[in-house]
C-alpha cells in the first residue's frame, strides 16, 4: 500500500535542509518514544501519546474515519473536546461507545441513536480490545492541531531556479551569437580594407578560372545520373512502403481520456495488481475496463491525492480528477452516499484490434501466464496509457514463434505435449508448434 | 493466306453509291461534334483565371488530401458499467433455462446471453419432454429484436401511458360489470397453471366473464375425441421410440401435428440397432416431411384417407367396414399395414391428422385395441386447448352485440379467422376491445387499446406442457420497451399487488412443487411433478361434446361421412419454417427453404403433375436456374384466392395443398409481406376443403434454392440400402468403397497409392469429425437456423435467393427418385446400353430428370466437408483458405480477395460469396440493417463484408472455446463437450460431433461404423464430415 506522508514538506526531497530537519525531528521523536515507553506505566492514563495514537488510528479507525472529513463515520478532529462542549458527553461515554456502540444504541442512549441514524444506520465496529491507554493515545492524536495547509514555498523556489537556469542558457547563447556577429562583421571589414589597399597599390587580385559548375558536370556524367536515380527510386520505394505499412498501426496512440487516470499512481506507486481492476482478463476474451464500483472500492475513502506531484499535475488537478470519478459514479462525498445519478464514463479505447482478429485475454493471461507488460509495456510507469505494441499480425506471430508454451501441471497439455515434442524432437514447444500460427485460430 | 472476304458493318455499305458511307470514310462522325458550343465562348474562357494546369493541380491536391484524411482511424469509445452485475463478465456467455409458449410452439430451451443480451436458443437437455427447439423456436430470438415491435400501450393511433391505460380500462371494466355486460377473454393456449388461476380470479372479480381459448391452427377434433373418451381435454401423447410399426394416416407428426415435438423419439427408433428399426407407413395427400421419411408412402386424397382409416379399423379391431371400395393398390397396402400392425401388437401405433372427431376416435380405439406402448393417454399433452365451437359462438355473439368487452392475448383473429370480417364487425359492436400483442398486427390495430406485451425472453411464465410436466419461463433481459404481460394486467385488474414472479412462485409452491425448491426448478427450467393443476380452471364450452359413437360406430360414421365431392380436395398445412404465421416478420424464417419444395419467401399451391397438366398449370425453369410457376385461382365455397402453383411430386392425384401462415398484412416490413393468407380457406377450422382450381394469367417468380432434383441414379451421393440387405449382406455389398484403376487393377480410392496428395500426420491433438446419420435426420431444418444465428449468416432476400446467392452455410438437400425408389433408379442407370434405343442413355437420362409421381425422398444436410485434401485450398491465389491441424478448413476473410476460384473448385458447392454488403445496407433491409436487429449477432464471429467468400467453419469459435475452458481448468476435454451449432441443435441425434483422436468418443466409433461413407468419396478429398448410410425398412409382412 501507499506510504502516507504527513504533509508535502516531508516529501520534498530537493530541500536538503528540511530533510535534515525531519531526520532530527524523527530522532527526537524516537528518543521521546523510548522515554515514554519507559515511563508509560507511571504516566497518567489520560495523557495520551499522539504518535502512538496515530498508529492505532491508522490501523483501527482510518477505514471509516478521517480527522477533518466526514466519511462512513464522522470526522474525529478534537472529538473529545467537541463532545464535551457540544453534547456534554464525557470520556466515559466515548469509551463505552468505542467498545460497544451497538449496545449503547440498544440501550436507548439518545445521542448514540442520533448518530446511528445520521450515518445510514450503520453500526460502528466494536473495539472491546482497545485499552484505556490506547483510547487516550488515539484521542491525543485527534486532539492535535490541524497542520497548516502546505506552503508552496519549495516548489516555487524550484520552479524559479529552473526558469533562471533556462534564461541564463538563452543569455549565454545570445552573447555567443552577438560575439559571432561582431567577429563576422570585423572580418568583412578587414577584407574590405585589405582589398581597398590592394586596389590602391595596383595589385590585381587573381580571380579563379571559370570552371564548369558541379551540377552541370554531374548532369553530363550519365553513369552518375543513372546510379543516383536508381538510388532515389530505391529510397523512395523504401519510404513509401514504410509509410503504407504504418497505416492502421497505432503504436504510441495516446488519446486524451475523459478522466485523467494515472496508471503510474495506481499500478506503479501503489503497486495495485493489474488484475484487481481488470479482473475479467483471467476468464474472458476481454480484459474489461473496470466498472465504477471497482474504483469506488478504494475511492470511497481515498478522496484526495497525497502522493508526488509534478509541475504539470498538481494535487488540485488529481483531486479534481477524483471528483470527476465521484460525479460519474454518482457519489456524494459530503453525504458519503450514492445519489443514484450516475454517468457512465466514456473512455477512449486505446487497443483496437480489427473485428476479424480474435484475441482472448484469458488464453494469454491465465493459461500461458504472459505478463500484462509483455504486450502493454511498462503501464506502471505511464502517467497516461499509450499503445505500447504495434498490434500487427507480424508482432503476434513473432511472439508465437518464440514463446515456449508453459505446460507445467496442466493436464490438458500432457498428452499432446508428449507427442508433439517427440515429433519435433524438442523439449519445449513453442506456441507455433502447438498450432498457434494457423489462420483459423485467430480469424473467424 | 489472307482472305479476300469482304466484311461489312452495315447493310448500307453494300450500297456502292451511298453518301453516308462516303462521308463516314472521311469522317468518323456523321454530324459535326459540337465543340464550338462547348469551347466557343472564348471570352468567358479567357477571363477565367483557372488554367487547365491549375485545375489538374486542384484535383490532384484534393484527391491526395482526401486519401490522407481517410487514413485516420476512428475514435472508439469503451463504456464500462457503473455497477457491474456480479453474474455478468464481459466476453463470457451466460445460459438461462426458459420456455417458449407462444400458443403454437412449446419448448423448454436454454438461452445464451452475452453481455446481458440473448443471442441464441439451444436445447434444454434437462427437459425430458419438449426440450428440443425446432427451426421456429431457434429463430424466435430474433423476434426479441424486431424493430417493428410495439414500444408501449396505444389507444387507437396514440401512445398512452400505462397509468392512463389502467385508469381507462379499469373504469370501463367496472362500468361493464355494473351493467352486467359480458367480458370475454380470448386467449391463445397458455397451458399455464398460474394464468388459469389468474383468469379464474378475474372471473370472480368481474362476474360475467367468458374465457375462450383459440388456437389459430386447431386441434379441436382430436381434443374433442380425447375428451369424450378419457374425460380430460388434452391430446394423446405418443412416444414413437417405443413403436416398431408406425402407421400414419394424414398425420405430419414430424412437422406440427398436434403441437409437434415427436421427431426426437421417432428418430431414435429409426436408427438400426441390433438389426432392428421401426417401420413407418404413411398415407397422405400432401408430400409432408413425415411422408418423405416414411418407408412406404401411399398418396391418398383426404376423403380416401377417411375410408382408409375406417378400413384399417375394421382390419385391426375387427369391426365391419361399410364404406366405399378403395382402389386395389390402396386396399392391398392397407391389408399389409394391418397385418404388420397386428404382428407388432403392442409395438404398433396408428396416428391420424384428419380433422374429424370420428377419425380421431377411431385412432384412439385402434391404439387401445393394440394396447400400444407408444400410445400414452395418461399424460395428455396440454399445448392445444382451443375450442372451435366456442370461438364460433363467440363470433356470433359479438356480431349480435352481446359482448361488452373483449380482451385478447396471443391471438390475431383478424388474420387467422376464416370469417375475419364477421369478427371485425363484432369487434366494432363491443364497448371495449384490448389486444395484448407484441406488434400492431391486424387485430391490434382494429382494437380500442393495444397493450404492448414483452417477448417471451423478457417474460415470466409457467407451462404445463404435458400433464405433470411443468416448465418455467424467466426473463433473460430487461424489457426493451414499455411493455406489460397479459398476466400482469390481470393482476392489476383484480387489484392484486403481487408481482407476477411472486404469483407464479406462490402458485408453484402451493400446488406444483410439493416441497421441492422453486429456484432449482427455475434453474432447470423444467419440473416433473405428479399433481395436475388443470383442475383449477376448466375451459368453458357452451354445449357438451356430442355423443361420440362407441367402438365401430365411429369408423362407420367416418366412412359414411365421405361424400362424392366434385373438384379437388385441398389440405391446408403449416410449414416447418412459418408455422401459424406469428413470426412472419422474421427474416431467418422467411429465407428458410421449405424442406420439401426448397422454396423460400412464399407459400403456394402444391398440385400433382397430372392434375396440373389437366388444368394447364405449369412450372418452368428459367435460364438462371430459377423457378417460375403459373397462378391458379382456388375457390372454396365462394372464397377465392389467387396463388402460385408448384407441381409437387408425391402429391396425391385429386388433391392440392396450401400452407397457412403467409400473407400477413400488418406489423411487418414490406419485404416480409409474402405469400397469400390461406386462413381464408380454413372454413369451420377444417384443414381439408373441397376446392375448384382454375388457371389464371401471369407467372410467379419463386425463390427456390433447389429445383425438383432427382438423384439421377447417383447412389454414391446418398447411399441407401434396405434393412434386409443391411442385416444379411456384407458391408462391401451395400456400402462399397469406390475404386479407381491403378495399373489396370481396381484400387479403392482410400488407398494412399492412388492419392495425389501426401498424407499429413493428424494423430496428435484434436481431429474433429462430424457424423450425419441419414436415418435419424428428418430434414426438419433446426440446424439451418441454429447455424444462421451462431455464425451471423446474412439474409439476402427473395430476388437474391432466386439468383442462387443464398448464404446458408448449411443446406439440407432433398432428392427425389425418378422411378418409384432410388434403387430402381440405380438399376435403370446401370442397365443403360448405347446412346439411343429402349435402354439408351440419351433418352434414359432425360427420363430420369423427372421425379416419379410418388417418389422416394432423401434428405442430406450438406455443409463444408472440411476435406483433408481440400480442392479449394490449392487454388486460392492468396492462401486465404488453409487447413488446420484439427481438421478444420480455415477461411481467413481478411485475406480473401474474392476470386471465387475456391467455390468453383469445391465439389460440394458449399462456399458462399458475399455479392453485396448485407449489413447496414438499405438494399437489404433485414435485421442487420437496424441497431436493434444487430443485437442478435454473435460477437465471437465476424460479420463478413462484401467481396469475401465464406463457408462453414465447423464452428471453430465453439471448439476453440471448449479447448480454452479445458486448458484453464487444467483438464482433458470430455467426449460430448465439443459441439457445433448444428450438432447441438439436432435433437434427433442425427449429427454427432467430436474428436476422432479420442478413441473412446462417440464420433470415433461412428467413423468405424459399417454404415459410414464420405460424400463423393471417389473424388478423393478425404472429408472430415461423414454420413451414415440410409437404411429403409422395406420388410413387408
Amino acid at each position: 500500500m501507499k506510504k502516507s506522508y504527513q504533509s508535502l514538506e516531508d516529501n520534498s526531497t530537493n530541500n536538503m535542509k528540511q530533510v535534515i530537519y525531519r531526520k532530527i525531528t524523527s530522532k527526537i521523536l524516537y528518543l521521546g518514544f523510548i522515554v515514554l515507553l519507559t515511563f508509560s506505566a507511571t504516566l497518567n492514563a489520560q495523557e495520551g501519546d499522539p504518535a502512538k495514537g496515530k498508529t492505532l488510528f491508522n490501523t483501527n479507525c482510518a477505514a471509516c474515519h478521517q480527522l477533518d472529513k466526514k466519511m462512513t463515520g464522522p470526522a474525529l478532529r478534537n472529538i473529545e473536546q467537541r463532545l464535551l462542549d457540544e453534547q456534554g458527553l464525557d470520556r466515559a461515554w466515548l469509551d463505552a461507545w468505542i467498545r460497544n456502540s451497538a449496545g449503547m444504541i440498544k440501550s436507548g442512549d439518545a445521542y448514540a441513536n442520533q448518530i446511528f441514524n445520521e450515518y445510514n444506520q450503520t453500526a460502528m465496529t466494536a473495539f472491546p480490545t482497545l485499552s484505556d491507554q490506547d483510547i487516550s493515545d488515539i484521542l491525543a492524536y485527534t486532539a492535535a492541531e490541524a497542520p497548516a495547509p502546505p506552503t508552496p514555498g519549495p516548489d516555487v523556489v524550484v520552479s524559479t531556479a529552473a526558469t533562471g537556469d533556462d534564461s541564463s542558457n538563452k543569455l549565454i547563447l545570445g552573447a555567443l551569437a552577438l560575439l559571432f556577429a561582431l567577429l563576422a562583421i570585423g572580418l568583412i571589414l578587414v577584407r574590405q580594407t585589405l582589398t581597398r589597399f590592394a586596389q590602391e597599390k595596383g595589385i590585381e587580385v587573381a580571380t579563379a578560372d571559370k570552371t564548369i559548375p558541379i551540377w552541370k558536370a554531374f548532369a553530363q556524367n550519365q553513369f552518375l545520373v543513372l546510379v543516383t536515380s536508381i538510388f532515389f527510386l530505391l529510397a523512395s520505394g523504401y519510404f513509401v512502403y514504410g509509410y503504407f505499412m504504418q497505416i492502421g498501426v497505432d503504436q504510441g496512440y495516446q488519446p486524451v481520456q475523459p478522466i485523467h487516470f494515472s496508471h503510474k499512481i495506481h499500478a506503479g506507486d501503489n503497486g495495485i495488481d493489474c488484475k484487481y481492476c481488470h479482473s475479467s482478463a483471467r476468464v474472458s476474451k476481454t480484459s474489461g475496463i473496470p466498472s465504477l464500483n471497482v474504483c469506488m472500492n478504494c475511492h470511497k475513502s481515498i478522496y484526495e491525492y497525497n502522493g508526488e506531484t509534478t509541475a504539470e499535475y498538481d494535487k488540485a488537478f488529481y483531486d479534481g480528477e477524483i471528483q470527476k470519478l465521484y460525479a460519474a459514479a454518482g457519489w456524494s462525498d459530503a453525504d458519503q452516499a450514492y445519489t443514484g445519478d450516475a454517468q457512465p464514463v466514456k473512455w477512449v479505447r486505446i487497443h483496437n484490434l480489427p473485428d476479424f482478429a480474435y484475441f482472448n485475454h484469458s488464453q494469454h493471461v491465465s493459461v500461458a501466464g504472459v505478463q500484462c507488460q509483455t504486450c502493454h509495456g511498462p503501464v506502471e510507469t505511464m502517467e497516461e496509457v499509450y499503445q505500447f505494441s504495434p498490434l500487427t499480425m507480424g508482432w503476434c506471430i513473432s511472439c508465437h514463434r518464440e514463446t515456449e508454451v508453459n505446460v507445467q501441471g496442466n493436464a490438458y497439455y500432457e498428452k499432446i505435449h508428449e507427442q508433439l515434442s517427440k515429433k519435433y524432437g524438442v523439449d519445449k514447444l513453442t506456441a507455433a508448434q502447438m498450432g498457434g500460427l494457423e489462420c483459423g485460430k485467430c480469424h473467424y | 493466306m489472307s482472305s479476300n472476304k469482304k466484311y461489312w458493318k452495315s447493310v448500307e455499305e453494300l450500297n456502292e453509291n451511298s453518301s453516308i458511307v462516303e462521308t463516314l470514310k472521311q469522317n468518323e462522325f456523321v454530324q459535326e461534334i459540337p465543340t464550338d458550343e462547348f469551347l466557343g465562348d472564348k471570352n468567358t474562357l479567357g477571363a477565367s483565371s483557372t488554367t487547365r494546369r491549375d485545375f489538374l493541380k486542384y484535383v490532384g491536391f484534393s484527391t491526395a488530401a482526401a486519401s490522407l484524411a481517410a487514413c485516420e482511424g476512428p475514435v472508439i469509445k469503451s463504456i464500462p458499467y457503473v455497477v457491474q452485475p456480479t453474474e455478468i463478465i464481459p466476453g463470457v456467455a451466460n445460459y438461462y433455462a426458459t420456455t417458449i409458449a407462444d400458443g403454437f410452439d412449446f419448448a423448454s430451451v436454454l438461452v445464451k446471453t452475452r453481455e446481458g443480451r440473448p443471442i441464441k436458443i439451444e436445447n434444454n437437455t434437462l427437459a425430458t419432454t419438449y426440450g428440443g427447439a425446432n427451426a421456429r423456436v431457434n429463430a424466435s430470438v430474433l423476434g426479441l429484436y424486431d424493430s417493428l415491435r410495439a414500444s408501449g400501450p396505444m389507444k387507437g393511433e396514440d401512445s398512452i401511458s400505462w397509468s392512463d391505460f389502467d385508469s381507462e380500462t379499469n373504469q370501463k371494466l367496472t362500468d361493464l360489470k355494473v351493467a352486467g355486460k359480458e367480458i370475454v377473454l380470448l386467449t391463445q393456449t397458455h397451458a399455464s397453471p398460474s394464468t388459469s388461476k389468474l383468469i379464474s380470479e378475474f372471473k370472480e372479480a368481474y362476474g360475467n366473464v367468458r374465457h375462450v381459448v383459440y388456437d389459430a391452427v386447431s386441434a379441436s377434433t382430436a381434443l374433442d375425441a380425447f375428451e369424450a373418451k378419457y374425460g380430460e381435454r388434452g391430446l394423446a401423447n405418443y412416444d414413437f421410440e417405443k413403436a416398431s410399426t408406425i402407421v400414419s394416416i394424414g398425420a405430419d407428426f414430424l412437422g406440427d401435428w398436434q403441437g409437434g415435438g415427436f421427431d426426437s423419439g421417432y428418430s431414435k427408433g429409426r436408427v438400426p440397432n441390433h438389426g432392428k428399426m421401426s417401420r413407418h407407413i404413411q398415407f397422405e395427400s400432401n408430400m409432408s416431411l413425415t411422408g418423405a421419411n416414411a418407408d412406404k408412402r401411399i398418396p391418398l386424397t383426404p376423403s380416401e384417407q377417411k375410408l382408409a382409416l375406417a378400413k384399417l379399423h375394421s382390419l385391426v379391431v375387427g369391426s365391419a367396414y361399410a364404406g366405399k371400395a378403395l382402389p386395389e393398390k390402396v386396399e392391398d397396402a392397407l391389408q399389409k399395414a394391418a397385418s404388420e400392425l397386428k404382428r407388432a401388437g403392442s409395438n404398433g401405433v396408428v396416428v391420424t391428422g384428419i380433422d374429424d372427431v370420428n377419425a380421431q376416435t377411431v385412432v384412439l380405439e385402434i391404439n387401445e385395441s393394440l394396447n400400444s406402448k407408444a400410445f400414452d393417454p395418461k399424460t395428455p399433452i396440454k399445448t392445444r386447448q382451443g375450442n372451435d365451437k366456442a370461438v364460433m359462438t363467440l363470433v356470433a355473439d359479438m356480431k349480435a352485440g352481446k359482448v361488452g368487452a373483449i380482451i385478447m392475448s396471443g391471438v390475431n383473429p383478424l388474420y387467422t379467422l376464416p370469417n375475419a370480417s364477421d369478427f371485425a364487425e363484432g369487434l366494432g359492436k363491443t364497448e371495449l376491445s384490448i389486444a395484448f400483442s407484441m406488434k400492431a398486427d391486424e387485430t391490434a390495430t382494429a382494437c380500442d387499446f393495444l397493450a404492448a406485451t414483452p417477448h417471451y425472453l423478457e417474460s415470466w411464465g409457467d407451462v404445463e406442457i404435458k400433464k405433470g410436466h411443468y416448465a418455467l419461463t424467466q426473463p433473460t433481459i430487461r424489457s426493451l420497451f414499455d411493455t406489460r404481460q397479459f398476466q400482469e394486467a390481470l393482476l392489476k385488474w383484480t387489484g392484486n399487488d403481487k408481482s407476477l414472479h411472486d404469483y407464479i412462485k406462490d402458485t408453484w409452491n402451493e400446488g406444483i412443487l410439493g416441497g421441492s425448491s422453486f429456484n432449482q426448478a427455475l434453474h432447470d427450467g423444467v419440473y416433473v411433478g405428479s399433481i395436475s393443476a388443470s383442475e383449477i380452471e376448466t375451459v368453458e364450452t357452451d354445449e357438451t361434446i356430442e355423443e361420440v359413437p362407441t367402438s365401430g360406430n365411429a369408423a362407420r360414421a367416418l366412412a359414411a361421412s365421405v361424400s362424392e365431392g366434385s373438384g379437388l380436395e385441398l389440405t391446408l398445412y403449416t410449414k416447418i419454417g412459418m408455422g401459424d404465421g406469428q413470426q412472419a416478420n422474421n427474416p431467418w424464417l422467411q429465407e428458410f427453404p421449405d424442406p420439401i419444395t426448397r422454396t423460400s419467401w412464399d407459400n403456394y399451391l402444391t398440385i400433382s403433375k397430372s392434375d396440373a397438366a389437366e388444368l394447364g398449370l405449369t412450372n418452368e425453369n428459367v435460364a438462371n436456374g430459377a423457378l417460375n410457376g403459373s397462378y391458379a385461382e382456388v375457390n372454396v365455397n365462394g372464397v377465392s384466392l389467387t396463388v402460385p402453383v408448384i407441381i409437387q411430386p408425391g402429391q396425391a392425384k385429386g388433391s392440392v395443398g396450401l400452407a397457412l401462415g403467409y400473407g400477413r398484412s400488418a406489423g411487418l416490413k414490406d419485404e416480409m409481406k409474402t405469400g397469400v393468407n390461406a386462413y381464408a380457406l380454413y372454413q369451420n377450422f377444417n384443414s381439408t376443403q373441397n376446392v375448384t382450381v382454375a388457371v389464371v394469367s401471369g407467372t410467379h417468380e419463386f425463390a427456390c434454392v433447389q429445383l425438383q432434383n432427382t438423384l439421377m441414379g447417383r447412389g454414391d451421393i446418398i447411399k441407401e440400402t434396405t434393412l434386409e440387405v443391411f442385416n444379411t449382406k456384407d458391408k462391401d455389398y451395400w456400402n462399397a468403397i469406390p475404386v479407381v484403376s491403378l495399373n489396370h487393377k481396381e484400387t479403392p480410392v482410400t488407398s494412399p497409392d492412388v492419392d495425389l496428395w501426401d498424407e499429413f500426420d493428424r494423430s496428435i491433438g484434436h481431429h474433429f469429425n462430424l457424423s450425419i446419420d441419414l436415418n435419424a435426420c428428418t430434414g426438419c431444418g433446426a440446424c439451418v437456423i441454429a447455424c444462421h444465428s451462431e455464425n451471423n449468416v446474412p439474409v439476402v432476400g427473395k430476388t437474391e435467393v432466386r439468383r442462387s446467392r443464398d448464404m446458408h452455410w448449411l443446406r439440407i438437400d432433398r432428392y427425389y427418385s425418378s422411378e418409384d425408389t432410388f434403387k430402381e433408379d440405380n438399376t435403370k442407370k446401370k442397365e443403360f446400353s448405347g446412346l439411343t434405343g429402349d435402354k439408351g442413355s440419351l433418352g434414359g437420362f432425360g427420363e430420369m430428370e423427372d421425379p416419379a409421381d410418388n417418389p422416394q425422398v432423401a434428405f442430406q444436410p450438406v455443409m463444408c466437408q472440411h476435406c483433408n485434401h481440400a480442392p479449394c485450398e490449392t487454388v486460392c491465389p492468396v492462401a486465404a483458405t488453409s487447413h488446420g491441424r484439427q481438421g478444420q478448413n480455415h477461411m481467413a476473410y481478411n485475406r480473401c480477395v474474392g476470386t471465387r476460384y475456391c467455390a468453383n473448385n469445391c465439389p460440394y458447392k458449399v462456399r458462399r460469396f458475399n455479392w453485396f454488403l448485407y449489413a447496414q445496407n438499405d438494399e437489404f433491409d433485414y435485421h442487420m440493417n437496424d441497431d436493434l436487429g444487430r443485437m442478435v449477432l454473435n460477437p465471437d464471429v465476424v460479420v463478413r463484408s462484401r467481396g469475401v467468400m465464406e463457408k462453414c467453419s465447423m464452428c471453430i469459435q465453439k471448439t476453440q472455446k471448449t479447448i480454452l475452458d479445458a486448458k484453464r481448468d487444467g483438464r482433458e476435454v470430455k467426449d460430448g463437450e465439443f459441439q457445433t451449432a448444428c450438432s447441438s441443435a439436432c435433437n434427433n441425434g442425427a449429427m454427432v460431433f467430436g474428436d476422432i483422436n479420442d478413441k473412446q468418443s462417440k464420433v470415433a466409433k461412428l467413423k468405424e461404423d459399417n454404415r459410414m461413407y464420405h460424400l463423393l468419396e471417389s473424388v478423393g478429398t478425404k472429408p472430415n464430415v461423414m454420413y451414415q448410410t440410409k437404411v429403409r425398412n422395406t420388410t413387408e409382412a
